[in-house]
């Protein structure tokens, strides 16, 4: 069946805290960041950005398994901050792992939804028999406005995912989604910051369309919340997962383990996609997993997945890749003057 | 530098690609086309790196230009690969972190832009392993 | 072969030279040379001149033909030819003369070198001078000239124990020496204070660890030894004459403190010259950095590997000394235009041995120059004697 064969996430070292953000406007970072449930969030190196990030998610994929580059026959990359407007990142990432030239590739963007539209599209190709394997990223160096609500949750950081049919990790036993045309958020062309509906990103938004997709996979796989050992949704902060969660009757038990943005921040095309990496991180067999993610715009897709044997056994190296957690570890506090340089903000001359 | 240029030896900088000649045994990277030690005689293959090794020299750059200038301070060191060959590399680093002998392991960077408009060059640069 | 001779020596003043072109600078040491020489310009056979980077430092190529033009020597159709080793350029521009009348092609020959560094900004002067180490391969990868030969000096004190005040040292000497030097970018005594409380440009290279930027030119000319006395009472004979190459990349060096190309130009220029290392009286060295000098001395064997630094500390390495290091103040006083560095070392040693150097004068027969490109890629040795 088709499912993940394997996964890889990869985190900049560097955070600022929600505090120190807060500082800098005249806020109550305590309360800033109690409300958000978002602590600390992760920035770029200098010379980082979607592509690098993308690669290195690709490849702590590649590297917990012997998987034939040869057999990769498509890279997808979702994201909302590609480093071009037009050349797409997929490229480089299948050219770092060597999977080129043998290989469909395009980037994808639909908000902070667009990795797992990339894992759709590949289990498409895959269970269709198109190719064997396709790896599916979701990455973002993720842009707020200094200043917005925004900034004191966009995060850097992604994962990656290569989906194939023989001898999944975990299979990914069904997926559906949930669309329609909302403008809770947006970028427009040539602009550095994305701007937003403010509180009509939550109700008719988020909620909608993440319980909108969830309750039709629980539905259709006639499962109910209690089945699951985890549950993964899209986290632009701490609370919106959570309220979703217990909207749909899942407990803080089960979405806890895959709940990353308390201290990594939203990653955008990357944040489900890291939250199901923690969660893949300390799975066992047998272990169902629902995970909802949602893009502005706006969609979500949903998934059920059950992890097989496969994730214990030779032919997987779990520790041949750093997890969710290790990465979280590796930390780097920077003011900031420092996330300000980082992330571009000091106008340089050319 | 030019795209042309630079996309000349990208397969090389994205995954180390270097070589190695059968003859002596001699790894190389930056890649070369002929052995040093056999000359005429030398048969040069491709070959991949692992991607680790560890500082055999640094520096701390504290003053530079074009694409590192964001960068300083920062690490500049020559590595020696585990199959022995050696390079030169921005060691992504704490400053005060490096020293000689130091395990270090490759990562994927940008290694510098032509502007905010031109090409974006990627490629290998190391840290701490 | 035959024997070649200095007949005529020639050097503007080194420094910031705000109100000289690049013309201006050849120009005037060349004249500075002839009268010198006592010579006029039709007598002259072939030019060439020693330059790193005209091209992007004033944007300006075919160097040869517009000094050739300049110098009032086009009217002759003389031939010039621009000689280029990054900072090697002015030496292997005198070896280049030096082939042309050994070899009997020509007989009386310019040999000079020449840099207009300060008609663009600190920064594309870092990127030009960068060019002079791989730049696919180094470049790249963020390397700056203070930058490759601090990792020398991390290498070199990691396994020789070599002190910050012996490095220090170095300049201070050579401070010591440009101060009487009339020609060098800075007279000014320092002390080990000055340099070990500069800024720190690449750890462990402090500002006064490193040579400066400069504009500058120097000229001398060569004729065959029998015809030198037609010019000059005090020819001064060209003993020896080494060049050596080595890999463009620092990191491919067998030994990263060991700059082998000057071990074997050195070797070369005393084969040829057919003495020994006690017979030199001082040595002018391309002190491009402090680190750069503790390496040359050491790898032109004048002591061995690891014992430069006390060599240094105990004075040994001063006018009076054991073996007298850049008694013209080095490239760290003098200034470093870079094209010109290794004519300007030729236009020292001459001016010691004919005994006009007057104030920081060594008492000897011999003097040697060792002129480097990149870091230690190219390099050239020359051996000179009085007699």
């Amino acid at each position: 069946m088709v499912g993940i064969i394997s996964y890889g996430a990869y985190i900049p070292r560097y955070r600022i805290k929600i505090e120190e953000i807060a500082r800098v406007w005249g806020a109550n970072g305590t309360e800033i960041a109690r409300g958000l449930g978002v602590f600390e969030k992760a920035l770029p190196d200098m010379d980082e950005d979607t592509i690098t990030i993308s690669v290195e998610a690709a490849r702590a994929a590649m590297a917990r398994r012997k998987v034939d580059p040869a057999d990769i026959g498509a890279v997808y990359v979702g994201s909302e901050s590609h480093p071009y407007a037009v050349k797409p990142t997929a490229v480089t990432v299948g050219e770092a792992i060597g999977a080129t030239p043998v290989m469909t590739a395009a980037d994808y963007e639909f908000a902070c939804k667009a990795g797992t539209a990339a894992v759709q599209t590949s289990m498409g190709l895959v269970k269709s028999g198109m190719v064997n394997c396709a790896v599916a990223v979701g990455a973002d160096v993720a842009q707020g406005e200094p200043g917005d609500a925004l900034e004191y949750t966009a995060a850097a950081g992604g994962a990656a995912l290569i989906i194939g049919n023989d001898d999944p990790i975990a299979e990914i036993n069904h997926t559906c989604s949930f669309t329609t045309d909302t403008p809770d958020f947006w970028r427009r062309e040539n602009k550095p910051y994305p701007r937003h509906g403010g509180r009509f990103t939550g109700e008719p938004a988020y909620f909608k369309h993440v319980i909108g997709a969830s309750k039709m996979m629980l539905e259709k796989m006639g499962t109910k919340p209690s089945d699951y050992t985890y549950a993964v949704f899209h986290q632009p902060n701490g609370k919106f997962p959570t309220q979703a969660a217990s909207m749909l009757g899942f407990s803080m038990e089960q979405i806890k383990p895959g709940l990353a943005v308390t201290y990594l921040g939203n990653t955008y095309s990357g944040a489900s996609m890291v939250g199901l990496s923690a969660v893949l991180d300390i799975a066992k067999p047998g272990d169902r997993i629902f995970m909802t993610s949602y893009g502005s715009g706006s969609g979500s897709d949903s998934f059920d997945i059950t992890v097989t044997d496969v994730i214990n056994s030779d032919l997987f190296n779990r520790d041949a890749a750093p997890t969710v957690s290790d990465l979280l570890a590796d930390k780097k506090i920077v003011d900031y003057a420092v996330y300000a340089k980082h992330k571009g903000k000091v106008v340089m001359m050319e | 530098m030019s795209v042309a240029r630079f996309w000349r030896k990208q397969q090389n900088r994205y995954n180390l690609i270097g070589n190695q000649c059968t003859v002596c045994g001699k790894y190389f990277y930056p890649p070369r086309g002929f052995c040093p030690v056999c000359r005429r005689d030398g048969k040069i293959v491709e070959h991949q790196f692992k991607g680790t090794g560890k500082v055999v020299t640094f520096s701390i750059i504290r003053s530079s230009s074009g694409n590192f200038k964001l960068l300083t301070p920062y690490v500049l060191a020559i590595i020696e690969l585990d199959e022995g060959s050696r390079l030169t590399t921005h060691l992504v680093c704490d400053i005060d972190k490096v020293y000689i002998g130091m395990p270090v392991k490759r990562v994927f960077r940008k290694l510098g832009e032509e502007g905010s408009s031109g090409a974006i060059f990627y490629g290998t640069k190391f840290v701490p392993a | 072969m035959r024997e070649v001779a200095v007949i005529g020596v020639g050097c503007t003043k080194f420094g910031e030279k705000w109100e000289s072109s690049f013309r201006n600078l050849f120009v005037e040491a060349g004249a500075l040379a002839l009268e010198d020489a006592n010579l006029s310009g039709e007598k002259i056979d072939e030019i060439f001149v020693g330059n790193m980077s005209a091209g992007r430092f004033v944007e300006q190529e075919h160097i040869g033909a517009l000094i050739a033009d300049y110098a009032g020597l086009a009217t002759d159709n003389i031939p010039a030819t621009r000689v280029e080793a990054a900072c090697a350029s002015g030496g292997l521009s005198f070896r280049q003369a030096y082939t042309a009348v050994a070899s009997g092609m020509s007989d009386i020959v310019v040999a000079a070198g020449v840099e207009k560094m300060t008609d663009v900004g600190t920064e594309v002067t870092t990127d030009v001078l960068a060019a002079a180490a791989d730049r696919e391969w180094e470049g790249i990868a963020g390397i700056t000239f203070p930058g490759l030969y601090a990792m020398i000096a991390t290498d070199y004190m990691h396994r020789y124990g070599l002190t910050r005040e012996q490095l220090a040292q170095v300049a201070v000497k050579n401070h010591d020496n440009g101060a009487k030097n009339p020609n060098a970018q800075f007279r000014k005594a320092i002390t080990l204070d000055t340099v070990i409380n500069s800024t720190l440009v690449a750890d462990p290279l402090r500002l006064f660890d490193c040579s400066p930027v400069t504009d500058g030119a120097a000229a001398v000319i060569l004729a065959p030894l029998e015809r030198a006395r037609e010019f000059t009472d005090t020819p001064i004979k060209v003993l020896g004459s080494g060049q050596a190459s080595s890999t463009i990349a620092l990191h491919d060096r067998k030994d990263i403190s060991t700059l082998d190309a000057t071990v074997a130009a050195g070797n070369r220029a005393f084969k040829m010259a057919g003495i020994e290392r006690k017979d030199i009286g001082f040595v002018e060295v391309h002190d491009c950095f402090t680190i750069a000098e503790i390496c040359a001395i050491e790898d032109l064997g004048f002591c061995k590997k690891g014992e430069a630094g006390r060599l240094t500390e105990e004075g040994q390495t001063a006018i009076g000394g054991k073996i007298p290091v850049n008694p013209s103040g080095g490239l760290k006083a003098c200034g470093h235009p870079v094209g010109a560095t290794g004519i300007k070392q030729v236009y020292e040693t001459v001016k010691q041995l004919r005994g006009d150097a007057k104030g920081r004068q060594v008492d000897t027969d011999i003097g040697m120059t060792h002129n480097v490109g990149g870091t230690g890629a190219t390099v050239v040795c020359h051996i000179f004697g009085r007699k």
